[in-house]
Formats: structure tokens, sequence, C-alpha cells
């Protein structure tokens, strides 16, 4: 897949598809900007006018509750017009395809498109195909990727821990068929994490993941050891009718995260996950609900760097 | 041309707050030049009331044309705008665009009772109806011509005229 499409001549974002490839300055570049959107949102008046008069597209093919509200109440605290569709309810129930659709609304001036897809490259599809004026985020395509959960937890991390360059950070779960963990890779590997680990089942480790930089574990109590920060992966209930695991039971007493295995990791270890939390079989509730879950406060960052990501590909 | 010393400068602003200063005054600094001199205001007048900044990246006039500043800083307003006195502080008046966009800003943290303005340099050149209450200094500078608040190691602050450039 093409990722340079997101960057265009003058080094600007124009769109973002992908962690991959961007540059760690870019990186940057969005946590800082993100960092001031927080305090706008602590302020009587949540809103700055910025993307006054824009119009915003939320193409959601797949259902998703919380990242389309999190893209939504950012548009709007950016004071632009934001129109939600839920695709796959209309349009290609009628058989329209997806780029007639994209017509359509860029007929009708939409000046950004906020993608959810179950193909992988859906995002880029559409950013190849759009005018140059229209800006298109992915937000999420597949198995491919998922950039801002991977910049909301970035954030997250850089606000709990300051410094990238002395963590040690464990994505647990289903990396196989995870979107979010590969954008994680990729944005903890570029912003210069010197050890990442990745502690899965083998039935849900992709092969050669170790070609991403990354360390594979198989057992907890060896992968939790001197953690900093514990990147909890959802549990997608199809793939307990598979033949990938036993059953939710004995996955929970594998790889559910409890406080007895939680105090494997450094004491002052932060918990993340990108919700919705399956409790009890990726998580106990005492540890998604206790001093050291941050779970919360990643959703109050996402707004946050969602609005500083729109107004950076706004102003390219 | 030769410009007067900035310490001489800053004094002259400061005498002219002083004549006019209330006791529930806070001032609030455009980033960044404006944020260094609330800052040396704040102290040259002795006041302990809270000292904000802003950042006014979020509502310039020109993010259509250039986009978003790469540096944004966050803004901090420590203090109840709703009833506030401000003491709006900027280092340069130009065009006045900047104060336009600071004064909508404040406006989104609440209603204050009065905003005034502070400037260092008031350098002419307005394209909006916007005047400062106290200035340091008017210059009438030919408009490429640009001048800009430094800061050195120590925290000393210095205008310069940048050199003219061959046309």
């Amino acid at each position: 897949m093409q990722n340079n499409r997101q960057i265009n001549k003058s080094g600007e974002l124009q769109h973002l598809l992908t962690i991959e490839g961007l540059p760690v300055s870019m990186l940057h570049h969005i946590l800082d900007t993100a960092e001031s959107f927080v305090g706008v949102t602590e302020r009587e008046v949540k809103k700055v006018p910025l993307l006054r008069g824009k119009a915003i597209f939320n193409l959601f093919f797949e259902p998703s509750t919380r990242t389309r509200t999190t893209f939504e109440i950012a548009a709007k605290r950016l004071s632009a017009d934001v129109i939600n569709l839920n695709i796959s309810a209309s349009s290609q129930s009628k058989g329209e395809t997806l780029l007639d659709t994209v017509n359509n609304l860029s007929a009708m001036h939409a000046d950004m498109f906020i993608v959810r897809h179950a193909q992988s490259g859906a995002a880029h599809l559409i950013a190849r195909h759009v005018a140059p004026e229209i800006h298109v985020i992915n937000a999420g395509d597949g198995r491919h990727a998922h950039p801002t959960q991977a910049l909301l937890d970035m954030y997250t991390i850089r606000h709990f821990k300051r410094d990238f360059h002395e963590l040690r950070v464990a994505i647990i779960g289903d990396v196989m068929h995870s979107r979010v963990a590969r954008s994680q890779i990729h944005a903890l590997t570029t912003l210069g994490v010197p050890e990442v680990r990745v502690i899965a089942p083998k039935t849900l480790l992709p092969k050669g993941v170790e070609h991403l930089g990354v360390h594979a574990y198989h057992d907890m109590s060896k992968g939790l050891k001197d953690v900093d920060v514990l990147l909890m992966l959802r549990l997608q209930n199809e793939r307990m009718q598979g033949a990938l695991l036993p059953s939710a039971q004995e996955y929970f007493k594998y790889y559910g995260l409890t406080p007895e295995k939680l105090a494997l990791a450094r004491p002052d270890a932060i918990v993340m996950h990108p919700g919705p939390m399956n409790r009890g079989i990726e998580i106990d509730s005492s540890v998604a609900d206790g001093p050291q879950s941050v779970i919360l406060p990643q959703v109050t960052f996402g707004i946050a760097v969602r609005m500083a990501v729109m107004s950076i590909l706004a102003g390219s | 041309m030769e410009l007067p010393k900035t310490h001489e400068i800053l004094e002259k602003l400061a005498a002219a707050i002083r004549a006019e200063l209330t006791e529930d005054m806070v001032i609030v600094g455009i980033h960044t030049g404006g944020a260094w001199l609330a800052r040396e205001l704040h102290r040259t007048l002795g006041l302990s009331s809270p000292l904000g900044t802003l950042d006014i990246s979020f509502y310039r006039d020109d993010f259509e044309r250039i986009g978003l500043h790469p540096e944004v800083k966050p803004s901090d307003i420590p203090f109840d705008v709703d009833g506030s006195d401000i003491l709006l502080v900027d280092d340069v008046l130009f065009t006045g665009r900047t104060v336009r966009a600071a004064i909508n800003e404040l406006f989104d943290y609440g209603r204050p009772a009065r905003v005034r303005l502070a400037v260092l340099v008031d350098r002419g050149g307005r394209e909006l109806p916007i005047e400062a209450g106290f200035t340091g200094i008017r210059l009438d500078l030919d408009e490429h011509r640009m001048i800009d608040l430094l800061r050195n190691e120590i925290g000393e602050l210095e205008l310069k005229l940048r050199p003219e450039t061959g046309v």
C-alpha cells in the first residue's frame, strides 16, 4: 500500500492513513498540537472556530460507537459541520459502490472523510480517488491500521511517562487480527521506545511479527516482567468460534490481566485498553477500574488528538 | 534607524500602566513575545495577581491560507475570566489581527468586565479598528520592515529591527 500518499510535496500531512512511514517529527507535531487542544476541552466554551464552515463526513461502513462519537465531538469542537453516515445500513445494501458513495458526497462539497471499513485499504482507495483539497482520515481499515487510536495511545503514554526512550511496552492479546496493534507497533518504534513486546498465544500472533521490531512472548509471567506500559487488546468474540482459542475461560486463565499478573510489571506501570472492554476475558474488573488503569484518560485525550489531526490536515 | 534601549521603552510602558493600575487587574500575554513581556511587566509592577498566556493559533484568520502554526502552545488562563479586569499584552502592534484573535479567544473563557491593551511597540499599519491603551514606543515603519522582540539566555528582552532587505 502506498503510504507516501499521505504526505504532500511540501512535506505536510495530506491524509492520515497509517502510522507506518510517518517521520518522528510529524508524530511529535501531532502530539504537541493535541496538548493545546486538551486545554480547549476544559474551558467554559469547548470550541474553537478553526474549521468553521467545513463539512466533515463520518463514513462508517462498519459499526463503531466510540470512535465515531469521538470523531464527531472532535469535529464539533473545531466548529465544523459533521455528518454521520452508517453506510452498512443504507446505500451499500442498495448496491452502490464505495467510490460512488464518495463521489456523491464530494458533489455535496465534503472537505474531509473519516473512514471506517472492514476491508484493509479502503481509506487508501478513497484517498487516491478524491480531489486534492479533500482530506481522508483512516478510522480503522480491516486488520491493517487504526492510526488515530495509536496516536491517542502515544499521547497517553507521553502524558504519564514523559519520555519514550526508556520504556518497556507490552501489547497483550489478539495481535493477529488487530489493526490497533499494528499501528501501535509502528508508533512506538518510530518514537524510539527501545523495547516493544507482544504477548499472545501462538495462534493469535502473526508469523514473522519480530520483523516489525518487537519481541514475542507466549507467557505472561515472562512477558510482563519490568514492563512500564501494558496495552491490552480487545479479544473479539468471533475468534472463539474458530480453532484459535479453546474458550473464554481458558483465555482469561492464561492471558487475562488480573491483579496478580499486573504485579509482575513495574509497580508504576499503567494499563491501557482501546475499548470496548471484555471484562473477565482479557481484563479483570479490578484492574480495569484500579489505580493503574488510564483507560478513561485515553478517551478524553482521544478527542484532543483527533482535533489535532483534523486541524493539521485541514490546514495543509 | 537607531532604536532606544529596550529597558527604557519597557520602563516607560510600565510607568504608563502603573498610573492606571487597579487592584484586581490581571495580565494576559500573547505567545511568544507578548508572554515574555507580560511576565516582565508582572514582575516590574510587583503584581501578585495571576498571570495568563494565550496562544491564538486556533483563532487566526489566515488558517485557510497558511494552515496551523507549527508550534502551537497551550493557552493558560489560571483565573475566572467572568467579570475580570484584563490587561492584554503583546510585543508589537501592527495590523491588529492578532489582538482581534486574542479577544475572541478570551471571550471563550468567559465575559470579562474590561479588556485593555498594552504593547511595547506600535508600528502603525492597522487593518482593523484596534488601538492600544498603553504604548512603549510608536514607530512609523515601512510595511515590509520587520521588528522582533528577542530574549537572550539570561532572560533579557531586546527589540531588534531586521535589516532592510534590498528590493
